[in-house]
């Protein structure tokens, strides 16, 4: 179902008002981010997909598609979208790009930014402009796409996307070893830097679990190699993982935390639960620590951390920004949406 | 044009001496990039040693309304890096260290003049590789690289260099200076690491590159598969994929350019086949040696008339030296070529194929080509004659229909080349007024003033407009409203 004529029309009308509006696809993520403002804009309507050719590798459909709906349609032609976004509830396509986050897999084939090979947008001027294509590679212009992934809606209404897609691997096997924690970084380390067929490699205490993509005689000679045992219901772990369903994420008290850190950083020195995901790169931290606590640790480690999920305020969510970057994306947001329409404070409060 | 006026006095304060070239004998080695058909000579030269230059330099400039242009290895197609006339051409060769390798962390820390092959090089005792490898690798930059969103022949499996980088350093117009990214996976905020390929200079300056290192592959091997026709050998790629596999390398050459090849090299390739098709599989011993069956499988069935298994390393070497070696095979038979850079959705490349051989005979110009089949990035190379009178200008016309058969298609003008000022016109094609407005936004958010690389990459809106060439997506003209003008 194409709406685009009536979201233009209700752009439009906030643009003339200067009302800002709050985008809404399936409100799975509402708990991400900083500040929720503006009228509601309900984009899961506009939804459907609009070209899918599996032997092209890409698919275009409409932002409110809900996610699930997509992932079957692929799944039906032995395809997936390789970054495993995470649900999080009725997720829309449009969200997954536009919260740019992305599952277990990222380490080994990339995030939802390297997938997006295009998008159409409605700006906060009111247009509809298409950037980017359905081809593979396409330097024509600056790349508009991938700037929204992980934008937060704050510089427009995706209304299409055209990602790029992979066929699922002939099997999977899940290995479970069990590591010692200060051991676990340099493991993980070690066999990053080998040409094995990794696809998500995890540490939960006391626990190593490592995911092999492949033929299966590829699968099992990797797995002969790497040792551990072999888990029956090995999918299942990486879908709690991705879906934050695990005990670790819903139980105890505290703030959720991600760090995102160069992989073999060492731990950080704070008080608290970890999991580490992505090889080391992506360690989630259940604390009771302050976010400037927070904040300076990730930088200390070239890194930068995000309060996730908190019963708190959400004032202090994303890194801050060293003063010309925060420049830079005032800039960028009057580029693209002048009047500030779009979820005004999500990102960063003073925009 | 004096080597006494203030800019070139100004710039002697900031910089060493042997750093401002401003003597016309001088200036003329940076008069053009790659694309020799386009040459100017700039104002004056600099090639400082360190950031800080750079930096000096840059605020100077702002301070002074003085253009920017600058330039790497001075390998782009596009000319992305020819100079102003009354601007500074900056070269970032100088800045060429390798500032260090973290093999923990696989990723390499580089200044923005590190040549593209160094990083393997240094990687290698690590076990360690940098991905993409465009053509020129042996001499472009890593900053370059960024600049256009280098490819290469590994990109279909491995990325292009956006994929590939982790962090940036980068200078303003104004010359402050911004890091994005880092050495994780994603920094805070939005992502302007990603705005920043393929920017072609327009948005800053370069000064640090963090790429992510992949570990070597334990084995890799290559097959050679000969087709009676151009067709059959356009739709074996499309059976590839759809069998599942996403080889590490899928090139096509047409038999224009097997014999260009063979008579430039002897490297011993079908000299019946109409077409042949290089597919690399690699990664994992055990994977590799499944791969190489199915794809076999799978290019016998979709017709090839023979398929050969380069049996070892010196073998694998020679099927990949062809290829490599195809341009300036094809620079031996003709005076002049021009290469394009289109990309098409894959399952179009029979279709476009054939309608780039009845533009070839409508033109009389011929055609040869050789290209990233599995990519659907096609690199026609147009044969011409510089020194008969009007006939790189129908080479440009050929080309122009050639670019507008790829966009009616759904493909793009550009898939690693960049527009620089070659294309122009082509954008006009592809964008309407209001999106390249937007890019003009977007430019103007990095540098107000419009210092860095004017003119290049995104066409004025009156060029599109005095051009009368409404844009074509899906078949159907864009903007009808440019036929009231």
């Amino acid at each position: 179902m194409d709406r685009t004529d009536e979201l233009v029309e209700k752009v439009n009308a906030a643009i003339a008002d200067r009302k800002p509006l709050r985008l809404i696809g399936g409100g799975s993520k509402d708990f991400y981010g900083c500040l929720l403002q503006g009228e509601p804009l309900y984009l899961s309507g506009h939804r459907g997909i609009i070209d899918y050719a599996p032997e092209e590798l890409v698919v275009t459909v409409r932002a409110g598609t809900p996610l699930a709906e997509l992932e079957q349609a692929l799944a039906s032609q032995g395809q997936m979208l390789p970054f495993e976004p995470p649900h999080f509830g009725p997720a829309t396509v449009g969200g997954a790009v536009a919260s740019g986050l992305s599952g277990p897999r990222r380490p080994f084939v990339g995030a939802v930014r390297d997938f997006v090979l295009g998008t159409k947008l409605l700006t906060g001027r009111g247009e509809v402009l298409s950037f980017g294509g359905r081809v593979m590679k396409n330097v024509a212009g600056f790349d508009v796409s991938r700037l929204m992934a992980g934008s937060l809606g704050t510089l427009g209404v995706i209304l299409e996307v055209s990602l790029k897609v992979l066929p699922k691997p002939e099997r999977e096997w899940t290995l479970c070893q069990e590591v010692e924690a200060d051991k676990a970084l340099e493991l993980m380390s070690a066999w990053m830097g080998q040409s094995l067929p990794l696809s998500a490699l995890a540490y939960e205490e006391p626990y190593m679990y490592l995911r092999l993509s492949g033929t299966e005689r590829a699968v099992a000679d990797a797995a002969r190699r790497i040792g551990g045992e072999r888990l029956a219901e090995g999918e299942d772990f990486w879908q709690e993982l991705r879906e934050q369903r695990r005990p670790f994420f819903t139980e105890g008290e505290g703030d959720l935390w991600r760090l995102a850190v160069p992989p073999a950083a060492p731990w950080p020195d704070i008080a608290g639960r970890f999991l580490l995901d992505w090889g080391g790169a992506q360690r989630w931290v259940h604390t009771l620590e302050a976010p400037t606590r927070l904040f300076q640790l990730a930088a200390e480690l070239n890194g930068h951390a995000t309060l996730f999920r908190t019963k708190g305020a959400r004032y202090e969510v994303f890194q801050p920004l060293p003063e010309n970057l925060a420049k830079l994306h005032k800039a960028l947001k009057e580029a693209f949406d002048p009047y500030r329409i779009f979820n005004p404070g999500r990102m960063y409060p003073e925009w | 044009m004096t080597t006494n006026c203030a800019l070139v006095r100004a710039l002697r304060r900031l910089l060493p001496r042997d750093a401002v070239l401003a003597e016309p004998e001088e200036l003329k080695p940076y008069e053009c990039d790659g694309l020799s058909a386009y040459r100017r000579l700039p104002q004056v030269v600099v090639l400082p040693y360190t950031a800080e230059q750079v930096q000096a330099v840059l605020a100077w400039c702002y301070a002074h309304d003085v253009p920017v242009v600058a330039r790497g290895a001075g390998t782009g197609l596009s000319g992305g890096s020819l100079p102003q006339e009354n601007g500074v051409l900056l070269c970032l060769g100088r800045l060429n260290r390798i500032l260090a390798i973290d093999p923990a962390n696989r990723t390499a820390c580089l200044q923005p003049g590190v040549c593209n092959l160094a990083i393997s090089q240094a990687a290698r005792p690590y076990g360690l590789y940098y991905a993409p490898d465009p053509s020129s690798q042996i001499a472009c930059t890593i900053g370059g690289n960024v600049a256009e969103n280098a490819g290469g022949i590994h990109c279909l499996k491995y990325g292009l260099t956006v994929n590939n980088v982790l962090g940036l350093v980068f200078l303003t117009a104004a010359g402050e200076e911004i890091r994005v990214g880092g050495s994780g996976l994603d920094g805070p905020g939005l992502d302007i690491l990603a705005m920043l390929h393929g920017s072609e200079g327009l948005l800053g300056i370069l000064t640090e590159v963090t790429v992510r290192l992949l570990p070597l592959p334990e084995a890799a091997r290559v097959l050679m598969a000969a087709f009676d026709s151009v067709t059959q050998a356009a739709e074996a790629v499309g059976a590839v994929i759809r069998a599942g596999l996403i080889p590490a390398g899928l090139e096509m050459m047409d038999k224009v350019t097997i014999k260009g090849v063979e008579d430039f090299l002897q490297v011993h390739y079908p000299q019946e086949a109409e077409a042949i098709l290089l597919c690399e599989v690699d990664g994992f011993a055990a994977q590799v040696e499944e791969e190489l069956a199915l794809a076999r499988e799978v290019l016998v069935a979709s017709g090839a008339c023979e398929v050969w298994v380069a049996s070892d390393e010196t073998e694998r070497q020679r099927f990949w030296a062809g290829r490599k070696a195809a341009f300036p095979a094809i620079g031996r038979i003709t005076p002049d070529y021009y290469c394009m850079d289109g990309t098409i959705p894959r399952g179009r490349l029979a279709e476009v194929l054939a309608g780039i051989a009845q533009l070839s005979q409508k033109y009389g110009l011929r055609v040869a080509n050789v290209f990233h089949a599995g990519d659907g990035n096609l690199h026609p190379l147009i044969m011409y004659d510089a020194a008969v009178p009007g006939e790189l200008e129908r080479v440009e016309r050929l080309g122009d229909e050639i670019l507008a058969l790829c966009v009616q298609v759904g493909g793009a003008i550009t898939g690693e080349h960049g527009v620089g000022v070659e294309k122009l016109n082509g954008m006009c094609y592809q964008f309407t007024l209001k999106e390249l407005a937007q890019f003009h936004a977007v430019k103007r958010a990095f540098d107000p003033k419009g210092l860095l690389n004017p003119g290049k990459a995104i066409p004025t809106l009156a060029r599109c407009i005095e051009l009368g060439r409404a844009h074509v997506r899906g078949g159907q003209l864009g903007h009808p409203e440019l036929e009231r003008f």
